[in-house]
């Protein structure tokens, strides 16, 4: 997924071979992670695609399947990965996952301890940001979600950036061997404030900590356990509002005496041939904007410090 | 320490960038730390000698000696009792926290009972006078005495609520014993701080939005990440913070003058990383048999461009005297590179032959642009052929209406696929017990951006299925 290794980069003449990770692009909310397999065959309401028919072609190309359907086929990016990754718990989406990593200043060379893993969402973010000389620390207290959690990485290729575990955070703490060690701490848990005495052990001077909660009673007793041992206590929540674009025709007006019809949008909508089902009056086309009618209203909240520093 | 683990240490050296934040966010002033750097506090002149050599996010206070004021490293009190320092004298700032966390607790368990039905404000509440106040400084009292001389002559201190007697320390704390926070300076407190004190500098980007382009375009180490950075050099210093020392950030612009990327230098970026940030014209990177025909980009708005440039930047805050002594407004700089006086980083180079040769044969990883002076459409037009197959790009702009002109032309021409305009919200809490709000104030707008992924142009675009493209 990411260039770490030269072959793996993108480019003009990157083509896709056997073993490849892709993902398959049927439309923007529906896509589906591949694992490219010589004789092996996609299937879906397309129709039937051959694997054999995409090796060889370039990321990004546009393949057809027997009943001529088409899908696209991309590389693999962090963003593309959390859309199309098995939900084992609820996962971190692009606007969390981004400000987290920024506010937590996760740059390369970064030594990040997580818990709990969950389906990996946020994991592979991190792994991409302190690529490619720092390290993941990744804790989940469920055996069985460990193991499917390392199968991605090594299927996405960030195993030599992430070490999954199995651990009780809130239970035991961070192992010992991380004291003092770690850039950041991420905790994604039902009772995070337990947690937080190990967080500041293992934490550098500055060290920068950051709890996801839906809750806001979490929220309430995590900073007040924060307030011992750290500084700098906020709490943000952020969503994205996405919108939509279409081209409209909107009747003027002024001319032809057309008045009569009102003067309101026209709410006719595109053909499937793109043209446009319109009478007679003469109409302005412009391309218009409006936020989508549904959205996520709340993920979770996003509480960050900083260890005190003792100089 | 050594200038190649520069951009990740967690203590000062001399020549190194900080951010200062005074009194919680009410000054924040970027400098450049040299035993002859002088900040102006109040009413006082403090040497930044001090802060050199300290550790990242210590908090400064102004204490006074025979031979003028100078900054000392408040005590942190830290809680559990084996960490507590040899706890002489100096706390008493953090006090002030310590007693706010008290009374937030008791304001959990009892509900404040008082009002302010007894409070008159006909200034006579304080009985301290100005001389007073300059007759105990007079005596070397320090900011922390004088505070508590203010409230024990309040008559009304003992009326206020505990909410109010907390906002009363902390008013009478920023005028008589300022805090400065030393924080470093890296993409997220380099935006936050341009966005609260000068948000046009910066394009209006806010940090979260930033954050998003940097995911959205998958920057990631290893990858050249082709750039057109009107916002002042943010984006280019972000960039190469998250590339750290690998890969390209490739600096655009149309025309011959770069646009000015002064904020990078306040990025403590190590050689090693500057090196990876290039500057090139984008006539440079067309292939080459298509004529220049891309420079009809206006020129004039570079040169409007240009010309803010030295006002753009001018210090992120008030800094009183600047050069001569010896604080370097980072944000002042002139266009010439040539007048680096301190041993600052050399970013910016123009990319050699062999770099330019093997993007052209490789594409870029991804495009990200930040350009509120050009127009979105026909520069993702020029540029997108750049890229790499499947590579990500992100646009960022204040207005929406740019963008969805250039999501539509992108659809029509079949150019990208996973098209999305999105507009991060970003709310903050007050947290405290049994006073959990929203903040009063927020920034309402954080500015847009269209996203997607470039995909092959394909030739053959007869298909039967009538998937929209979108």
């Amino acid at each position: 997924m990411l260039a770490c290794h030269p072959a793996k980069m993108l480019s003009f003449n990157r083509l896709i071979s056997d073993g490849d990770l892709v993902i398959v692009y049927e439309k923007h909310d529906s896509m589906k992670a591949v694992t490219v397999c010589e004789g092996s065959v996609l299937q879906n309401r397309f129709g039937v695609f051959k694997h054999s028919d995409w090796i060889g072609k370039p990321f990004g190309s546009k393949v057809f399947s027997s009943k001529g359907g088409f899908v696209h086929l991309l590389a693999p990016t962090p963003e593309l990965w959390t859309m199309v990754l098995n939900h084992r718990t609820q996962i971190l989406y692009i606007a969390d996952i981004s400000f987290v990593i920024m506010y937590l200043e996760v740059v390369p060379g970064c030594v990040v301890l997580e818990s709990g893993t969950g389906s990996g969402s946020l994991t592979t973010s991190l792994a991409r940001a302190v690529a490619p000389s720092g390290h993941v620390n990744t804790f989940d207290f469920h055996e069985q979600r460990a193991e499917s959690a390392r199968a991605d990485f090594e299927r996405t290729g960030l195993s030599s950036l992430v070490t999954v575990k199995v651990r009780d955070i809130q239970g035991e703490g961070f192992p010992d061997d991380f004291s003092g060690m770690a850039d950041s701490v991420f905790l994604d848990l039902p009772q995070p404030w337990l947690a937080i005495p190990s967080a500041a052990k293992v934490l550098r001077n500055d060290g920068t900590f950051c709890s996801f909660s839906p809750c806001i009673e979490q929220v309430q007793r995590t900073c007040e356990t924060l307030r011992t041992h750290f500084t700098d206590i906020r709490t943000f929540e952020i969503l994205l509002r996405t919108y939509e674009v279409r081209q409209e025709k909107m009747q003027s007006s002024r001319e032809d005496g057309n008045d009569s019809n009102g003067s309101l949008p026209s709410k006719r909508r595109q053909c499937s041939d793109g043209s446009y089902v319109l009478g007679s009056c003469p109409s302005i086309s412009s391309v218009m904007a409006r936020p989508c009618g549904e959205a996520r209203g709340h993920t979770g909240y996003l509480t960050f410090a900083r260890v005190k520093c003792v100089s | 320490m050594s200038e190649s683990n520069s951009s990740s240490s967690r203590v000062t050296w001399e020549g190194c960038s900080v951010l200062l934040d005074i009194n919680d966010g009410d000054r924040l002033v970027f400098a450049r730390l040299s035993p002859a750097a002088k900040l102006k506090i109040g009413n006082k002149n403090c040497s930044l000698q001090p802060l050199i050599g300290r550790a990242f996010g210590t908090v400064f206070q102004v204490d006074t000696a025979p031979n003028g004021p100078y900054l000392s490293p408040a005590q942190v009190n830290v809680n559990n009792a084996e960490e507590i320092g040899d706890g002489q004298g100096n706390n008493e700032m953090d006090k002030v926290n310590v007693n706010n966390a008290a009374q937030a607790r008791d304001g959990e368990v009892n509900v404040e009972s008082r009002d302010n039905r007894a409070l008159v404000d006909n200034n006579t509440a304080q009985s301290l006078t100005g001389e007073d106040i300059e007759a105990m400084r007079r005596q070397g009292a320090r900011g922390n005495e004088i505070i508590e001389a203010l409230i024990a002559n309040s008559a009304t201190f003992e009326k206020k609520t505990s909410f109010s007697q907390e906002k009363y320390r902390l008013k009478k704390q920023k005028k008589y014993a300022p805090k400065v926070l030393m924080r470093r300076p890296v993409a997220r407190s380099i935006c936050e701080a341009y966005f609260k004190k000068y948000p046009s500098k910066i394009g209006f980007l806010r940090v979260d939005t930033l954050s998003l382009l940097l995911s959205m375009a998958n920057v990631s180490s290893n990858s050249d990440i082709l750039v057109v950075d009107m916002v002042g050099g943010l984006l280019t210093g972000a960039v190469a913070e998250r590339l750290g020392g690998t890969g390209f950030v490739c600096n655009s612009y149309f025309g011959q003058a770069p646009y000015s990327m002064d904020i990078v230098r306040i990025f403590n970026l190590s050689d090693e990383i500057c090196k990876r940030i290039l500057r090139s014209p984008i006539s440079d990177l067309l292939p080459k048999e298509s004529p220049e025909q891309v420079l009809e980009h206006d020129v004039c708005n570079v040169e409007s461009q240009s010309n803010d440039q030295t006002s753009a930047l001018a210090s992120m805050d008030e800094i009183s005297h600047s050069s001569e002594n010896g604080i370097s407004d980072i944000g002042i700089e002139n266009t010439e590179p040539a007048i680096e006086i301190r041993k600052a980083p050399k970013a910016g180079e123009r990319p050699q032959k062999e770099i330019i040769d093997s993007w052209r044969e490789n594409g870029f990883s991804s495009l990200i642009v930040a350009a509120p002076e050009l127009d979105a459409w026909t520069l993702v037009r020029d540029l997108l052929p750049l890229l790499a197959n499947s590579a990500p790009f992100a646009i960022y702009h204040q207005y929406l209406q740019p963008l969805a002109t250039c999501m539509h032309n992108l659809q029509l021409e079949k150019m990208a696929i996973g098209l999305q305009i999105s507009e991060p919200w970003l709310r903050e809490y007050q947290v405290l017990p049994s006073r959990t709000h929203p903040c009063m104030q927020m920034s309402a707008f954080g500015g847009y951006i269209l996203s997607g992924t470039k995909i092959c142009n394909s030739t053959a675009n007869s298909s039967s299925n009538r998937t929209v493209l979108l």
